[in-house]
């Protein structure tokens, strides 16, 4: 099941035309993973399963209204156990996968980044541990859109 | 060539804080100039973190991540005078690497 | 908020409709707080610095011999003292007039150019002048505001920028009066600083220039103006103009005894 999935992202991210042979560090970017409108779907092009609500991923520095969507600060604090990715997740955005972060060992499960959400929404932060999926929602409004104009 | 990165590393106890702003526009693709045409997505695509020759961090970004992108995390390890190099590839192929010194 | 609660309901919904006013604001208040860290002014300035040291214009020199009113190169300090009065130039400047001056007179550079893109536009239509506001403000980062109305000319200003603050024209007959001449104003989700009064002119003129996430730019006090004169409406506010060096004048002084605290970050 696993390598499966593993070979249709593999088989995905290589029509997109994203592994480049000659990049000493083969980077590979998820382009179906960005396209996708539903937590459904992204977690298809991630190759996970359903993930579940979890009380150990925490928002930090993450504010309750947004005076401009253009710039919310979001910061995710993972306290599972072996968590390997974190990945983050606007619902109402025209995508909703802003951004993945993957967490070598000894690498803290704790960042913070800015994204654009275009319109009151919630966050969602998506943390891959030990192979499973488990995920944190937060609703974030939004007083002026930030993805146009 | 776009502008260099703002990167400040800090030991922090027995780990490094890593806090960057990277100077790129991070168009959405989803705006249109004043003739109604779509202004292109221009993003970043790929960001690397690494130290003493170990990725420290990876990520995969999309255009939702706003302009002048800015991140924070930590790692464990790293001393003062080590360096600690990121570099990013965005979607047109552009790339930039900058490094900074543990403080 | 105490209140003689006699009728529940209406006094409950009263109070509801206070806390939700009070947590929106709070909120913006968090939102702001927030926004702090990783400002990307500094991409403004480290610019700035490059664009201040760099030789440049048909003379190749660079702005390092640039006087700002301390003496020449000095940058430290400098903008807490600004706008000011040059024997050089017989007039009195602010400090985007006055790195105009020095491009034009140390570097060659012509005034048109110097003046041509004051307020950028993404990374195709970079403004160097921002740049360089950003790297002199930001040397300026708790310096009290000193500004100084000792030169006749310099009190000509004041006043000058004094009666343009006040004076009501246009099409809805707005002033900056009118915005900023009381306590509690609010254009939507925005407080209005009261900048007749201390704490408000101090508040506002020490937070800019800043990086404006709405523009996704730096912004300087040139730009705030000329865009305050288009929110009114008014004909525009030219860059470096007398009328916005006068009415800077009369803010900056309004501000004296503050500590400088930009380049900021806002909304």
């Amino acid at each position: 099941m696993k390598s499966g999935s593993g070979a249709t992202l593999l088989a995905l991210v290589a029509a997109a035309g994203w592994l480049r042979p000659d990049d000493a560090s083969a980077q590979s970017w998820n382009k179906a993973a960005f396209d996708t409108k539903s937590m459904a779907d992204t977690m298809k092009a991630l190759g996970g399963g359903e993930p579940v609500q979890s009380k150990d991923i925490v928002f930090f520095q993450t504010p309750d209204i947004a005076e401009n969507g253009a710039v919310v600060p979001v910061g995710i604090t993972s306290n599972i156990p072996k968590t390997e990715s974190i990945a983050v997740l606007i619902e109402k955005n025209p995508n909703m996968l802003a951004a993945v972060f993957d967490i070598p060992p000894g690498t803290e499960p704790s960042l913070s980044t800015r994204v654009k959400m275009g319109q009151s929404s919630n966050i969602y932060a998506l943390v891959k541990a030990d192979g499973k999926y488990y995920f944190a929602a937060k609703d974030v409004k939004v007083t002026l859109g930030g993805c146009g104009g | 060539m776009a502008d260099p990165m703002k990167i400040r590393a800090t030991l922090v106890g027995d780990s490094t804080e890593v806090k960057v702003l990277m100077s790129h526009e991070m168009e959405t693709g989803q705006r249109k100039d004043a003739q109604g045409a779509v202004i292109p997505a221009w993003f970043i695509q790929n960001v690397t973190v690494t130290h003493g020759g170990t990725t420290v961090l990876a990520a995969q970004w999309g255009p939702a991540v706003s302009k002048n992108p800015f991140l924070s995390f930590k790692f464990k390890g790293g001393a003062k005078g080590d360096k600690v190099t990121i570099a990013w590839v965005d979607n047109r192929g552009d790339k930039r690497t900058d490094e900074a010194t543990i403080a | 908020m105490r209140l003689a609660c006699f009728a529940a309901a209406a006094c409950v919904a009263f109070a509801f409709a206070a806390s939700a006013q009070n947590s929106t604001t709070d909120g913006i208040a968090k939102y702001r707080e927030a926004l702090q860290e990783g400002n990307p002014a500094e991409l403004w300035e480290a610019r700035g610095e490059g664009l201040w040291k760099e030789p440049r214009g048909p003379n190749k020199v660079s702005l390092e011999r640039c006087d700002l009113g301390l003496g020449a190169g000095v940058v430290k300090g400098a903008y807490a003292q600004l706008p000011k009065y040059f024997a050089d130039a017989d007039r009195v400047m602010d400090l985007e007039t006055r790195l105009v001056w020095c491009m034009v007179k140390l570097q060659g550079i012509s005034e048109a150019d110097a003046k041509k893109n004051p307020f950028g536009n993404g990374n195709d239509k970079k403004s160097d002048i921002e740049a360089l506001v950003a790297y002199v403000t930001s040397e300026s980062r708790g310096v009290k505001m000193n500004v100084s109305v000792a030169h006749p000319k310099e009190m000509q200003m004041y006043r000058v920028g004094e009666k343009i603050f006040y004076f009501r024209a246009g099409p809805h007959d707005f002033g900056c009066v009118t915005c900023h001449g009381g306590d509690n104003q609010r254009i939507r989700l925005q407080d209005l600083p009261n900048l007749t009064k201390l704490e408000g002119a101090q508040k506002a003129y020490t937070t800019w220039p800043a990086y404006r996430v709405s523009q996704g730019e730096l912004r300087t006090f040139q730009w705030r103006l000329n865009d305050c004169f288009r929110q009114q409406r008014f004909p525009e506010l030219e860059f470096g103009s007398d009328a916005s060096i006068a009415l800077t004048m009369f803010l900056a002084k309004n501000a004296n005894g503050a500590a400088f605290d930009a380049p900021a970050i806002k909304r």
